[in-house]
């Protein structure tokens, strides 16, 4: 009898070996898979765009000598001191608690080093982030853990996050064995329990309150701050007009891709609509209100490099957001670390266990002696390396488009690779007569009854 | 000789003619600086975020009606409303105390971290959500779903408490002299002991409700089930 060999094996598409593991874990522990990282599958994205460069019909600019400037103001529409940032990425709220106070004053560090701002997250404002971040935005959130006029005082801006682009429509949960004794006490609650981040506000619900909420803090910080107003992306259309309508400064718009500390799976798999599809919709909804660059759009979900960056201008944000890559760069899943990753039962560029605490690098921890392995200046080096890294790529894309600033960068400057982005993104698909997408489009658009 | 006493004087400001920004931002030079800590302040009409985030020991007398967000995050001043509260007065208070006169709308004191919230009317849903060590007195009744998922601090309840009373509750401590239509998830009714009646007298006498028995309440605080999340417990979310 001939012996089986590989090529005669079939794996099901359907249940493929990660979803029978998966199964089978299920039916072991009897609880869904909480986890970190962000969506793992496979989603249109960026890459399914390019630039068109220059050529007879545009003229680039001169790669290293013609300059294309990079600045960003955010909030320019209510406050008295809008954010003045020297590049368009900037660093999305993670709290103390998901990561150690090492990881976040090295986001600070990093974040200063390039003139742009660092975000707190749930569970408040540490000193360490608020001294070496030299633009700190303070987030309120509806867990209010932390939350303190003072802080919302000493920042340089203020986001009321109303969704993350990881579990839209969720709240958070910060299991029990990240709460030190500095964290349970910066959260008014017992060391050791599991802390539960409410998905609501407790005192607004809905648009209109969202407004008399908006007023209050600016009444309170006497409308000094910039407010911007956090959103996963789902209904982004409407939300970004309803937040607009609101009083926001800033609509921060967090795409599926986006990362988080600790959500269920299935949540973060099965949840939102993907960075690429709503870029799209939230500049539509600004431009039809006539607020398109009045109220800034900041862009986050999955920018990884330069190019995604300057996409996502090209598609109309004024800036992007990051987070999962920042701690990428500042160490996490780095191959140097594959023995400790395996030891957790995982392996680098694979580690998503960050609601577990036990990062071996010392990012998503509180254990002391795992945070101690993190250097706050080496990783604010890293990271400000890797930010103007991303800041050159983008200039670099935006010079080849003949762009002096990255704001310049257009749809126009795009096409798109599949069917899929090119309706998404709304640019042509690359090759293809824009009419006929146009068309495409209008039979797709009039079959759903015109609902963006 | 003439003798002259010191008698300070009440600074009134009128919203009917003076915009809330301006009284606001009176109000809030007074943090760490000298300047008048008497404040009284005419025709609110529901305004709303009518002195919030105040830093400074002031007495603010308001006569009237306030909209949303009254006092909110109010660290040392005394308010009082001569009138009714709209939605989170005393929001996120840090510290002092805010006084409701007449009734309070709902997440009255949610999230606050100190100080004393008193309302002498009923509050509705929601009062005292997600408190985090204030102390809030009620004289009257409260909505559902009030002390939800509050983490430290005190609920006293003179009337009765609708729905969910304490859904979630963490370490705060809920006391009731009325009917409780209904506890959340993972709130259980606790022996009231002698330490519970002489702070319960404490708050009441704080609160200035002298005429209300301290001996007349119930406690209800947390059964600690769901601190960690079990399957077991699945039913109860």
């Amino acid at each position: 009898m001939a012996a089986t060999t590989d090529w005669a094996l079939r794996e099901s598409h359907l249940y493929d070996r990660r979803t029978i593991a998966e199964i089978q874990r299920a039916a072991r522990e009897g609880i869904y898979d909480i986890r970190g990282f962000g969506a793992k599958r496979w989603l249109p994205h960026f890459d399914d765009l390019l630039f068109l460069g220059a050529s007879v019909s545009r003229y680039p600019l001169e790669g290293y000598r013609e300059r294309c400037a990079t600045d960003v103001v955010l909030g320019t529409r209510f406050a008295k001191r809008p954010l003045e940032l020297a590049i368009p990425v900037t660093i999305a709220g993670m709290s103390f608690g998901a990561l150690s106070a090492q990881a976040k004053e090295a986001l600070g560090r990093g974040a200063s080093a390039v003139g742009t701002s660092t975000t707190t997250g749930d569970g408040g404002m540490t000193p360490e982030e608020r001294e070496h971040s030299r633009l700190l935005v303070y987030q309120l959130l509806p867990s209010r853990y932390g939350m303190n006029p003072d802080d919302l005082r000493r920042a340089d801006a203020i986001e009321v996050v109303v969704g993350q682009g990881a579990k839209p429509g969720g709240g958070g949960m910060l299991l029990g064995h990240k709460i030190s004794d500095r964290v349970a006490e910066m959260r008014d609650l017992p060391r050791g329990i599991d802390q539960r981040s409410a998905c609501r506000h407790p005192d607004w619900t809905g648009p209109d309150d969202l407004e008399i909420k908006l007023h209050e803090l600016r009444e309170i910080t006497d409308w000094q701050k910039p407010i911007f107003v956090k959103v996963g992306a789902t209904r982004t259309y409407y939300d970004t007009q309803l937040a607009v309508k609101a009083g926001a400064d800033v609509i921060v718009l967090d795409g599926m891709q986006g990362g988080t500390a600790a959500t269920q799976d299935v949540f973060i798999e099965h949840v939102g609509i993907p960075t690429l599809a709503a870029i799209p919709l939230a500049v539509e909804a600004l431009q039809e209100l006539g607020m398109h660059r009045e109220v800034q759009l900041v862009v986050s979900g999955g920018i990884r490099t330069g190019a995604d960056v300057a996409k996502a201008l090209a598609l109309g944000a004024d800036a992007v957001s990051i987070g999962v890559a920042a701690l990428v760069a500042m160490g996490d899943n780095s191959a140097e670390h594959d023995d400790a990753y395996r030891e957790l039962g995982s392996a680098a560029g694979f580690y998503d266990d960050w609601q577990a605490g036990r990062d071996p690098v010392g990012i998503s921890t509180q254990d002391d002696e795992l945070a101690a392995r993190f250097d706050p200046e080496l990783g604010g080096r890293l990271l400000a390396n890797y930010l103007r890294v991303l800041t050159l790529e983008t200039q670099t894309l935006a010079r080849a488009c003949g762009k002096s600033h990255v704001h310049n960068l257009e749809p126009e400057d795009l096409v798109a690779l599949t069917i899929e982005a090119a309706l998404m993104a709304r640019v042509p698909l690359a090759g293809m007569q824009q009419g006929l997408l146009d068309e495409l489009a209008e039979r797709v658009a009039a079959r759903l009854g015109g609902n963006p | 000789m003439s003798v002259t006493a010191a008698v300070e004087t009440v600074e009134t400001v009128d919203l009917a003619t003076t915009p809330l920004r301006e009284l606001n931002q009176r109000l809030h030079d007074l943090a760490g600086r000298p300047g008048p800590t008497r404040w009284r302040i005419l025709h609110p009409n529901g305004a709303h975020a009518v002195a919030c985030g105040l830093d400074a020991e002031l007495e603010v007398e308001i006569e009237g009606h306030v909209g949303y967000y009254a006092a909110g995050m109010n660290k040392r001043a005394t308010v009082r409303i001569h009138g009714n509260a709209g939605t989170g007065v005393a929001e996120n208070m840090m510290s002092g105390r805010v006084v409701v006169d007449g009734g309070a709308s709902q997440s009255a004191g949610a999230t606050g971290r100190g100080g004393l919230l008193v309302v002498h009317g009923s509050a509705a849903a929601r009062c005292g959500i997600s408190m985090k060590g204030i102390d809030i007195v009620v004289r009257g009744d409260v909505g559902h779903l009030s002390a939800f998922m509050a983490q430290t601090g005190t609920l006293v309840v003179c009337g009765d408490a609708g729905d969910a009373l304490g859904d979630s509750i963490y370490e705060a401590r809920v006391y009731v002299a009325g009917a409780v239509n209904g506890l959340g998830a993972d709130c259980v009714e606790k022996e009231l002991r002698e330490e519970h009646v002489d702070q319960l007298r404490l708050l009441l006498a704080a609160a200035e409700l002298d005429d209300v028995d301290p001996t007349g309440f119930r406690r209800y605080g947390s059964a600690r089930e769901l601190y960690t999340f079990k399957v077991d417990n699945a039913g109860s979310y």
